[in-house]
């Protein structure tokens, strides 16, 4: 993914073709990581906005307290709430511009400031702050060398400060993308700087305990779906066929549960529910229900030693479901 | 129709009616400062407060946004609300010592000094023009944003609004700016107010012959 090929594709306006290394389909357009956060890089963002924030607004549309959902939504697409959103949504709800902004100016959680690709939010909560909590965020900025609630020169780290995240008996918490650290000092400071740096969504395959391989086989021929010459996470990955749109390709998954790293012929634009059939003999993989998360049909395969497991269909979407049968079999009846 | 007892005479006011309204109707006075005629009850300054109830269960609200009850019975200037507003226009006169209309309430009030930290805001955070800009306009240009220690007033991302049609409502209402062009802060002597006050200074700039609502204005004079 990412490599050659893509290039072609990538939004035209942006002059600054050092940056887009890694580009990443948003809208269609292939676009590089930091496009938001540029300026000249967003041609093409404004016609897409409105289109955009227009189906955003009608989802929660006659929801309570709407105006809340649709603000969280486009900081979820955006990492921050851009001026011409705003202005939008106000076109599209009928409200005014200034109750708008009163109440996304009001909450810490909105920022109308471009926020940098991690985010690092140190509490500094009364409990917090005397456990300490003003040392970490000094310590914070003199190692990302930026002020409390400014972003890196490069773009990379936002810092911000909250008032009380509620986990005072754990104080000083620091979130890092969404993930908490309880307790924190100022020496345990540079491993989660670094952390967030590497990524923290990315599996630590060698050591996390929660993680083991699967052998799986397709749940109506039951040959083996185990590919050993292409090989992910080191070991041989699960391989399937995958349609979607007027693409027809395979997909190889990792055959270790809990991490979530594949390979595809054709890149699988995020939300893109896809069918899944078996390499051998080409039967749908389907009949396990809707995924509990997004509704999206879940995909089964049959667990080699006994069970089921499945994946949700949908690109994106992490949900799965592990039921092993006959394994503990002896001792449960024991 | 309600029947409540203020300051010990009983007085008969409509439903819906508010404490401040009934102790105006009988004639007892009551200062206010972000109440407004026309605007609806806010009871951000505080000013107004009344005492309800008796003994132990007595407390303090502000008599603007407290409606009438049947057999309330209301002290408009008990010791204990006389030194809670001493102490509310004391600090009005920390934050915004230059407004008219707080020393106005202080020499009423005798207070003769206050004893906090001195700043010179330009806003006391009433929503006077807000209220005044949404309900009397019905343009909804300003607005508060922020909260806590950045909470202020203006239009959305400084800007001038759209929505704005330099009516001048906001100014025409606001306690703390009435006097600003003359500012009694040393440093601030010269006005320096009317140039937040850009778009009927602007206005004016084009037509030469246009009186600017606060004039004579110091600054204009000095401009020409």
């Amino acid at each position: 993914m990412g490599e050659a090929g893509h290039t072609g594709d990538l939004c035209s306006s942006c002059t600054v073709t050092s940056r887009c290394l890694l580009p990443r389909p948003e809208g269609g357009v292939w676009h590089c990581p930091e496009y938001r956060s540029i300026e000249f890089c967003c041609a093409e963002r404004e016609t897409w906005t409105m289109t955009d924030i227009g189906r955003i607004v009608e989802k929660h549309k006659g929801e309570r307290g709407e105006l809340i959902s649709i603000l969280e939504e486009i900081q979820a697409k955006y990492t921050y709430l851009p001026e011409e959103a705003l202005r939008t949504v106000a076109e599209k709800t009928g409200r005014s511009l200034v109750d708008i902004y009163g109440v996304a100016t009001f909450y810490r959680f909105f920022s109308l400031k471009p926020r940098g690709r991690h985010l690092l939010t140190c509490c500094v909560g009364t409990a917090c702050h005397v456990r300490g909590a003003p040392r970490v965020v000094r310590e914070l900025e003199r190692q990302l060398s930026t002020p409390a609630g400014e972003t890196t020169a490069d773009r990379a780290f936002t810092l911000e400060t909250q008032n009380c995240l509620g986990g005072c008996a754990l104080g000083p918490i620091v979130v890092a993308d969404g993930h908490y650290f309880s307790s924190v000092d100022p020496s345990k400071v540079a491993e989660i700087v670094s952390k967030t740096r590497e990524g923290l969504d990315r599996v630590d395959v060698a050591h996390d305990r929660r993680i083991f391989p699967l052998e799986v086989s397709c749940s109506r021929c039951n040959r083996s779906l185990m590919d050993p010459d292409y090989p992910i996470d080191e070991r041989p990955s699960i391989r399937v066929t995958i349609s979607f749109g007027d693409k027809h390709g395979w997909l190889r998954l990792s055959a270790l549960y809990g991490s979530y790293e594949i390979a595809s012929e054709y890149e699988i634009p995020a939300e893109t529910v896809a069918n899944f059939f078996c390499p051998h003999c080409h039967a749908a993989l389907e009949g396990a229900g809707d995924c509990v998360d997004c509704g999206s049909p879940m995909v089964p395969f049959i667990v080699r030693g006994g069970g089921i497991v499945q994946i949700c269909s949908k690109r994106g979407c992490r949900a799965h479901m592990l039921d092993l049968s006959d394994v503990n079999e002896p001792a449960s009846t024991a | 129709m309600i029947e409540l007892t203020i300051n010990g005479l009983p007085v008969t006011v409509e439903k819906g009616t508010t404490v401040l309204e009934a102790a105006q109707f009988l004639g007892f006075p009551i200062p206010t400062l972000c109440h407004m005629e026309g605007l609806t009850p806010y009871g951000a300054c505080r000013l107004c407060v009344v005492e309800i109830g008796e003994g132990e269960r007595a407390k303090l609200v502000t008599s603007c946004t407290y409606p009438a009850e049947p057999g309330l019975k209301v002290r408009t200037a008990s010791s204990r609300v006389v030194r809670a507003r001493k102490i509310i226009i004391e600090l009005l006169l920390a934050s915004c010592p230059q407004s008219k209309e707080i020393q106005d309430l202080a020499s009423a009030h005798e207070v003769k000094q206050q004893r906090f930290r001195q700043e010179y805001e330009d806003c006391i955070l009433c929503g006077r023009c807000v209220r005044m800009c949404e309900e009397q306009m019905m343009a909804k240009a300003i607005g508060f944003s922020g909260r806590g220690e950045t909470r202020r007033i203006g239009t959305p991302f400084d800007k001038k609004s759209e929505a704005c049609r330099t009516c001048g409502g906001c100014v025409y209402v606001c306690p703390a700016c009435s006097l600003r062009c003359t500012y009694n802060e040393p440093e601030k002597a010269i006005c320096g107010g009317c140039a937040n006050l850009s778009p009927p200074c602007l206005d004016k700039e084009q037509f030469d012959d246009m009186m600017c609502f606060m004039s004579p204005c110091v600054a204009c004079e000095i401009k020409r």
